[in-house]
């Protein structure tokens, strides 16, 4: 996918401006995700979901330390249960593996399930573009794939549209009498998916883990669409990335306590599927071949810097269902693949610093992400973290250095800042007039674009306190 | 007990009336309240615009002006959460500094937070008549767990009535330079704040950190809204809440 994040501020101006996005996006905040994860810690209970927290960060931890060996354990295991394990070090590599593999096959229809790293390859149009015609069956990619837009959410990736724009997309493809009634247009959808599960010979899912012991790959999924995928066509390929193994089935039972809490709030999701190999003599369903094309796509460039905690990440999505900036935006203004805090991190890390200068600084640091993540990846800091970088690297604006560096002197010397202050204060306060605010703050026009800034009263705390003290 | 009270630059700069109510507050639980004269900001904008030498330069500057008081207290969740559990990451490379940098750290306190549990402040000097909703700051309820304390100190003032707005610990959208940087996505958080607050049918909300009490307020009159007054903490419960 095309990287846009150099353009969060245009694309986010354009996303407060649209009006039906704006209601979608109140709807998601008041009472979408979060709330549903709030109750479901409550019912685990708040201690006890600390602990799994806890023992979810050391899980991924362990894994990535030991990346390299788990990685060629988990190629060992696969293996000998009949799979093969591919690896592509860029997105463009993980699509032309698919690619061939349609050839080797004969493939010409894909149906697939969630899988954000075939975003990260632009793996749909690739397909298209070779004559293999690539179906999404999530029923949010369904619509998004409609719709011809990215994905907006992780796993809700649909969550910027209305149900009034998905009845008019679904009239308009299905060319059925337009329905509103929710039940109604999934069952809609489901009959027109059907006939794609059939058809298909290729099903691409992604993987929300690798587990190395077994050789297994996991997908979790509320529609029943990724069992489809990655049992009737006679092909799956499982794409994902090289950072989602671990060890054992044990901890694949641990982080599946923490995962859909944390995403939409269920104890379990609706379907759990872990694929191990093909079809073998006298198995009644699977695929005949059986692939894993594992990405690296710069995440080996994130191991044993101080970086590696993003890594942890099992993509529930619980950051930007509790980002006051993405519940504002939306998830395209971040321009790629990854929205909210979590593609704060992992944008800037996977494309360049360089190409998206403002995602880091795009967070007001409030770290309510950094509370709810399941794995408790430091996401402020991360974020703080790369604003260093980018300031080692000399990204930022020369205008912000310069006031940032003359902040920091005159606070180092006192009596400057005392004089500086004093002049502020009277300054500000002169501005402020009888209404005691400022309309348009000089040096500072992004704070009055959309609120007033009230004067200061007019001395500094420091001249009262020294005259206080004299009198 | 000797409290050196860090006023914070917003304070001083914007509400001069907040520190003296802080020292009211202070000298009301019995402490003999310290103000160096010297002090100027915490270093919070350079160490979240990645300008980590300028942080700890300041960091070093506010270690020598506070080590040898008691406590150090700030009338900010913000400013404190930045000194307790931020300075010490700062010397990962000096251990003798950062060994002293901790020391000061576990005696920082947010002032709500510290009349509350720390001097157990026994009687509330100030009146305020009407109903007020809290807004809980990011840093002091998520560094540093500031929730209960101020409402239970305010819970003691006869004529107050607190109601809850909706989402009460969501971020108004200040952020520090966020709010300058991104304007517009600052404002339309605070937008729905703002919202919020309405909603919950109070005359005033109070809050405790000076960076969300200029957002709220700046947003408040740009919608129009003229008479939901916005106060800190400290002045409410010093009974200087005329304003």
């Amino acid at each position: 996918m095309q990287v846009q994040s150099l353009h969060f501020k245009r694309r986010a101006h354009e996303a407060l401006g649209n009006a039906t996005l704006q209601s979608n996006l109140e709807k998601f905040g008041a009472g979408g995700l979060a709330l549903l994860r709030a109750r479901a810690v409550e019912a685990y209970g708040r201690d006890a979901f600390e602990r799994l927290r806890d023992a979810g960060a050391e899980i991924r931890d362990r894994s990535l330390a030991d990346l390299d060996t788990l990685i060629e354990r988990f190629e060992r295991e696969a293996t000998a249960r009949g799979a093969t394990v591919l690896f592509a070090r860029t997105g463009e590599e993980a699509r032309d593996l698919v690619l061939e593999i349609c050839r080797r096959h004969r493939l010409t229809k894909a149906v697939k399930s969630k899988s954000m790293l075939s975003e990260e390859a632009g793996l749909n149009e690739a397909l298209a573009a070779a004559g293999v015609t690539p179906v999404e069956t999530d029923l949010g990619e369904y619509i998004i794939q409609l719709a011809h837009e990215a994905p907006s959410h992780i796993i809700a990736p649909a969550v910027h549209k209305s149900k009034d724009e998905v009845a008019d997309l679904f009239a308009s493809t299905h060319a059925k009498p337009r329905k509103t009634d929710i039940p109604a247009m999934t069952r809609e959808a489901r009959e027109a998916l059907r006939a794609h599960f059939l058809e298909a010979d290729l099903g691409i899912s992604g993987g929300n883990f690798l587990v190395a012991e077994t050789g297994s790959g996991a997908i979790v999924t509320n529609e029943g669409n990724g069992r489809m995928v990655t049992t009737l066509p006679r092909v799956h390929v499982c794409i994902t990335g090289i950072e989602k193994v671990i060890p054992t089935l044990e901890d694949f039972a641990t982080l599946m306590r923490l995962l859909p809490r944390s995403a939409t709030g269920q104890p379990i999701s609706n379907y759990v599927s872990l694929f191990t190999g093909p079809k073998r003599p006298g198995d009644r369903d699977g695929p005949e071949h059986m692939y894993f094309v594992l990405v690296d796509g710069g995440r080996t460039n994130l191991v044993g810097t101080d970086m590696e905690e993003m890594l942890r990440c099992i993509r529930c999505g619980a950051c930007m269902n509790h980002c006051p900036v993405y519940k504002t935006v939306g998830g395209h203004a971040y321009g790629w693949v990854y929205p909210g805090p979590m593609g704060s991190v992992l944008t800037p890390a996977y494309v360049g610093l360089e190409n998206a200068l403002d995602l880091p600084h795009a967070s007001t640091l409030c770290n309510q992400c950094g509370v709810v993540c399941p794995v408790k990846i430091p996401l402020p800091e991360l974020l703080r973290k790369l604003r260093e970088k980018q300031v080692d690297r000399g990204l930022r604006p020369w205008t912000e250095r310069a006031g940032l560096r003359l902040w920091a002197w005159a606070a180092l010397h006192p009596r400057v800042y005392a004089f500086g202050t004093w002049w502020a204060a009277r300054y500000l306060r002169f501005m402020g007039g009888g209404a005691k605010r400022i309309r348009k703050l000089p040096f500072a026009g992004g704070w009055t674009v959309s609120r007033d800034f009230p004067a200061p009263e007019g001395k500094t705390f420091r001249e009262l306190y020294r005259k206080r003290r004299g009198a | 007990m000797r409290v050196g009270l860090f006023v914070t630059c917003l304070v001083d700069l914007m509400r001069p009336s907040v520190g003296f109510a802080a020292i009211e507050l202070l000298e009301a639980a019995g402490c003999a309240v310290y103000v160096p004269p010297t002090q100027t900001c915490c270093g919070q904008p350079g160490y979240n615009s990645g300008d980590r030498a300028a942080a700890r330069a300041l960091a070093e500057k506010v270690l020598a002006e506070f080590e040898d008081c008691e406590y150090l207290v700030a009338p900010s969740g913000s400013c404190a959460g930045m000194i307790k559990t931020h300075y010490p990451e700062l010397f990962d490379d000096a251990p003798a500094l950062r060994a002293r940098v901790e020391r000061l750290a576990a005696r920082v306190h947010e002032l709500t937070d510290f009349l509350a549990n720390v001097a157990r402040l026994a009687r509330v000097p100030g009146g305020f008549r009407g109903r007020i909703t809290y807004h809980d700051s990011c840093s002091g309820l998520r560094e540093l767990g500031v929730k209960g304390q101020p409402r239970a100190l305010l819970a003691r003032m006869p004529g107050l009535e607190l109601v809850e707005m909706g989402d009460c610990e969501q971020c108004c959208g200040f952020g520090g330079t966020f709010s300058v940087k991104f304007g517009e996505i600052s404002g339309a958080i605070a937008e729905r704040k703002c919202r919020a607050i309405e909603a919950s049918g109070a005359d005033a909300v109070v809050l405790g950190d000076l960076g969300c009490m200029l957002n709220i307020e700046g947003r408040l009159r740009r919608r129009g809204n003229e008479t939901t007054k916005v106060l800190h903490v400290a002045e409410v419960l010093a009974g200087k809440s005329g304003r």
